[in-house]
Parts: C-alpha cells; sequence; structure tokens
C-alpha cells in the first residue's frame, strides 16, 4: 500500500498542484494545502481506499483546507466569498467531476524568462515533479537553505512581478515554449551524468508534456532525443570506466526507450519538425543513427552540418567534423576541428583533436593534445580515459 | 498590476547629439513616432517631465553628518536612468511587450520592469 500510495503522490502532485494554483493564484497557498491534502490521503486511504477520481479528492480537500485558512484571515473573507462552499457538499461534488489539467499554465509559469534560469529550474522540479526541496538540492550540490531561498524568491517573483499563470498567446509561444523546453533539457543534462533521479524526471515531464502539446514538434523531438540518450544510460560505464559508443554492451541499452524514442521522433517528422525550432529533432534523429546496428557517418554528417547551420553552434560544428573523419576519412575530419579556434577552452575540441592524430599516427602532437585536454576535464572516469590514451601513445613509441 | 518602467538610455542617440544627427530624417522620426504611439497606449502614464542628461547630475552621500556631493549619476552614465512611465496592465507579459516597444530597447538601451506595491 505504501509503495502504492507514494506512487499514486508522485502521479497526482502536478496536476492538483497546478489545479490550486490555478484555483488560488498563490503558489505558497496551493504548496501547503496541497500538502495537508496528500497527508491526509495518506492518513485515509489506507484504511478507506483510495477514491475512484484520487487527484478530484485531492484538490476538493485542498480547496476546503484553502478555505479554512482564508475564513480564518478576516481581511480576505470578502475577496473570497466564492469559496464559501460547506466542505462536505463541495467535497461531495469534487469527487463526481473531474478538474481541469492546468499543468501546463503552471510550466509556462515557472519557466518565464523573467526568472533566473535556476530558479525555473527549481520551481519546475518542485511544482511539477513534485520534488522536495532538500531532493533538489541535493540533486544541484547547493545547501537546503541555498535552494530552499531560491525558491522562496522565485515564487515571490512570480507573485509581485505579476507572472501570468496561462499558456502564452501564438505570437508569445514559440520563444516561450523554447524556454520551457530548454529547462527540460538541462534537467536532463544534470541527470546524465551520475544523477540519474534528474534524467528520469526530466523525461517524465517530456512525456507529459507531448501530452498536453501533441502538435509541437520540439516537443516530441526533445523527448525523443531524451529518450534514445537514456537508453544507454548502463552501457556508458563498465566499473566506472567510461566506455566510448562503439564499445559500448549492446545488450546493456534499454530497447524499451530505443523504441519509444523512436516513436516519438517519427511523429515528430510526421509533424515536420526537421528543420525549426531548437533543433530537437534534428538532434534526436542523430540519435537514432548513432544507436543502428552500423552508424550512417554520411548521414549523421549530413544532419550535425544542418544542425550547425540551425544554431550556429562551434560545438555542433565540432561534432559535424568529427562525423566527417567518419564519412569522409580523417584528414578531412582533422581539416574541420582545425579551423574552430573558438573551442580553445573546450576539453572535447582538444580530446577529438587528439584521437584523430592519434589514428593519423602523429604520436608527438596527438600527446600535446591530450595534455591540453587532460587540464581541461573536469569528469573523473574521463580523466581516466584520456590517461590511458596518452598511456596508450607511449607504449607504442617504446 | 501598474509597474513603473525605467528606461537606460546606455548608447541610445539623444536628440541634440552628433550621434542623433547621423540618423536619417525617417529613423528620427520612427523614433519620435514610437515614443508618442506609446505614450497614447492605454493604461501608459507618461512622465510630465523631461530629465537632462545624466552627465549633468550631482550625487549626493551624508557620511558622518558631512554631505558629500560627487559629479554624475550614481550608476555609470551609459547605465543612468534616462526616462520612466507608468503603465497599468493585466500582468508582466505586456509590460515587456510595452517595454520592447519603448525605441531606447533596441537602440542601445534597456528598460527596467519595476511593479509597484499596491
Amino acid at each position: 500500500m505504501t509503495a502504492l500510495l507514494e506512487q499514486t503522490f508522485r502521479d497526482h502532485w502536478g496536476r492538483v498542484l497546478a489545479a490550486l494554483v490555478g484555483f488560488l493564484r498563490d503558489f505558497d497557498l496551493a504548496e501547503e494545502v496541497a500538502q495537508e491534502a496528500f497527508a491526509r490521503a495518506a492518513e485515509r486511504w489506507p484504511r478507506e481506499g483510495i477514491p475512484a477520481s484520487p487527484g478530484a479528492w485531492l484538490v476538493a480537500t485542498a480547496r476546503n483546507r484553502a478555505v479554512d485558512r482564508i475564513r480564518r484571515d478576516r481581511t480576505l473573507a470578502a475577496k473570497y466569498k466564492l469559496l464559501d462552499v460547506s466542505q462536505a457538499a463541495e467535497e461531495e461534488q469534487m469527487q463526481e467531476t473531474t478538474f481541469s489539467d492546468e499543468r501546463l499554465e503552471l510550466l509556462f509559469t515557472c519557466c518565464h524568462p523573467a526568472l533566473a534560469t535556476d530558479a525555473q529550474v527549481a520551481l519546475t522540479l518542485r511544482t511539477l515533479g513534485g520534488l522536495r526541496t532538500e531532493e533538489i538540492a541535493r540533486a544541484f550540490l547547493v545547501s537546503q537553505a541555498t535552494m530552499a531561498q531560491r525558491l522562496v524568491r522565485g515564487k515571490r517573483k512570480i507573485k509581485a512581478a505579476g507572472i501570468p499563470f496561462r499558456i502564452p498567446p501564438a505570437h508569445l509561444l514559440p520563444d516561450r515554449l523554447t524556454a520551457v523546453l530548454a529547462v527540460i533539457y538541462l534537467i536532463f543534462n544534470e541527470g546524465y551524468d551520475g544523477r540519474p533521479d534528474l534524467a528520469t524526471e526530466a523525461i517524465r515531464l517530456g512525456s507529459a508534456l507531448v501530452e498536453l502539446m501533441p502538435d509541437e514538434p520540439e516537443v516530441f523531438g526533445l523527448l525523443a532525443l531524451m529518450l534514445l540518450h537514456d537508453s544507454r544510460r548502463a552501457a556508458r560505464l563498465r566499473d566506472g570506466e567510461l566506455v566510448l559508443l562503439a564499445n559500448q554492451d549492446r545488450a546493456l541499452w534499454d530497447a524499451g526507450q530505443i523504441k519509444a524514442g523512436r516513436a516519438a521522433l517519427e511523429r515528430a517528422l510526421a509533424l515536420h519538425g526537421r528543420a525549426t525550432g531548437g533543433g530537437y529533432v534534428l538532434q534526436a534523429a542523430i540519435a537514432s543513427l548513432h544507436v543502428e546496428d552500423t552508424r550512417d557517418w554520411a548521414q549523421i554528417a549530413a544532419l550535425y552540418g544542418e544542425l550547425a547551420r540551425l544554431t550556429s553552434s562551434p560545438v555542433v560544428e565540432l561534432n559535424h567534423a568529427v562525423a566527417l573523419a567518419e564519412a569522409q576519412g580523417l584528414e578531412a575530419g582533422l581539416a574541420a576541428i582545425d579551423g574552430l579556434h573558438e573551442l580553445e577552452a573546450y576539453q572535447y575540441f582538444h580530446a577529438a583533436r587528439a584521437d584523430l592524430l592519434r589514428r593519423l599516427g602523429r604520436p608527438v602532437e596527438a600527446r600535446a593534445a591530450y595534455n591540453r585536454a587532460l587540464e581541461l576535464v573536469r569528469s573523473e572516469p574521463e580523466r581516466r580515459f584520456l590517461a590511458d590514451r596518452v598511456a596508450g601513445l607511449a607504449r607504442r613509441n617504446d | 498590476m501598474k509597474y513603473m518602467l525605467l528606461i537606460h538610455q546606455g548608447t541610445t542617440p539623444l536628440p541634440g547629439s552628433p550621434e542623433w544627427e547621423r540618423l536619417s530624417e525617417a529613423e528620427q522620426g520612427a523614433v519620435y513616432g514610437a515614443y508618442k504611439a506609446i505614450n497614447e497606449t492605454p493604461g501608459v502614464t507618461p512622465s510630465s517631465v523631461r530629465m537632462q542628461p545624466p552627465e549633468t547630475a550631482t550625487t549626493v552621500r551624508v557620511k558622518d553628518g558631512q554631505t558629500l556631493s560627487t559629479d554624475g549619476p550614481f550608476v555609470e552614465v551609459k547605465e543612468a536612468l534616462g526616462g520612466y512611465l507608468f503603465y497599468e496592465a493585466d500582468d508582466l507579459d505586456a509590460a515587456i511587450e510595452l517595454a520592447a516597444r519603448i525605441p531606447a530597447a533596441s537602440m542601445g538601451g534597456a528598460i527596467e520592469v519595476r511593479p509597484l506595491a499596491e
């Protein structure tokens, strides 16, 4: 029962909270009464069973709590007269009906560009993901007090600055959707290295978003991208050592996730989402090619080229160059990499150069490039991987 | 919601300056036109005064009972306030949209949108 309860709570938190924020227009009050309603459910449901419509039960109970609180506050009582319904009647009525899904409104509010990015991320995880403050703090390696402060400040700004609780109108939607997708992808990337709970959470948010915005190709593109990346999570490390894609044990890839990722990609392509937006569809198409039995490097290089034109990102150019090396030969790849001077401070620029130089039989230059990468590397498995490669060069020289 | 929009001129060419003279007549007309349209937008209360340029400002502090006056604005000249207006709007999105229409926002300056206490 406890596990079932916990699952039910997690499944409903976002929708329940969104409905309450929509109704009360007050994040703090909504969160407090939602918590009380969940606590009451934890007490009653094990005895009485889970109601037919748990979400509606939770919303009704929380609303009643809010009404009680507001009644206690006499100065506000007049403002909220519309809430003046007897508790029993309200509960009964709410259990019969469904309540509207306002998660999208909540998501757009939390990801409003007038909020700092770290606040957007924290608010999204707290309100839609239902993560507790200490869980978010742990995931982002900050103290609980710092994270609590970040959430308080964010909620205060939403209220004081008049950030609207709504889906943006058509002329604002493309920009605002980009911001939402960026927050979800940021959460995913935080989770990609070592904190899988965040990656799982990002995929949950992405899945909810495709349900809510079934006509947006980039939304499907992002979900596809995250699923396809995450499918290889178990194979990326072996005994704590980094394993390159070509050497990964395919038996460890999650076939279900790959299938789901490709289905989302198909949907995105069917919506003609390839050449527009933030490039998630293109990135997902590339990720899908990477999990084919034999990698089609010409196709991968072509898609990276398209993505580079779309994003003008030198990091994408680097990936393009690496694909070119496989598709057209090591020299072609090296020439392309050597043109990317703006990546001088980027670890993977030197690592990719080093790899091509090593394979071209130019060990002295390869070593210099590996050493530059080693100066910049942050993750321990990646450091060991590069050090191994340098040691391999030394052996060959002897 | 009531907002105060603080206009920071930044490097925006101001009438009378050589940079302003380098703008074509059409460009100058567009700036005046845009400000006129903003001032006529429902909900907007334009400031009733015009400020002299920030170079003419004096900044005053009191330390140990002594008044200290220094030349120039409190912040850097290019960050100084050049004007303001008030806007009564439904929400922050509406205020941001109005702010984006203020010529200074796209000519080298920036607009700070500040909600007013009720």
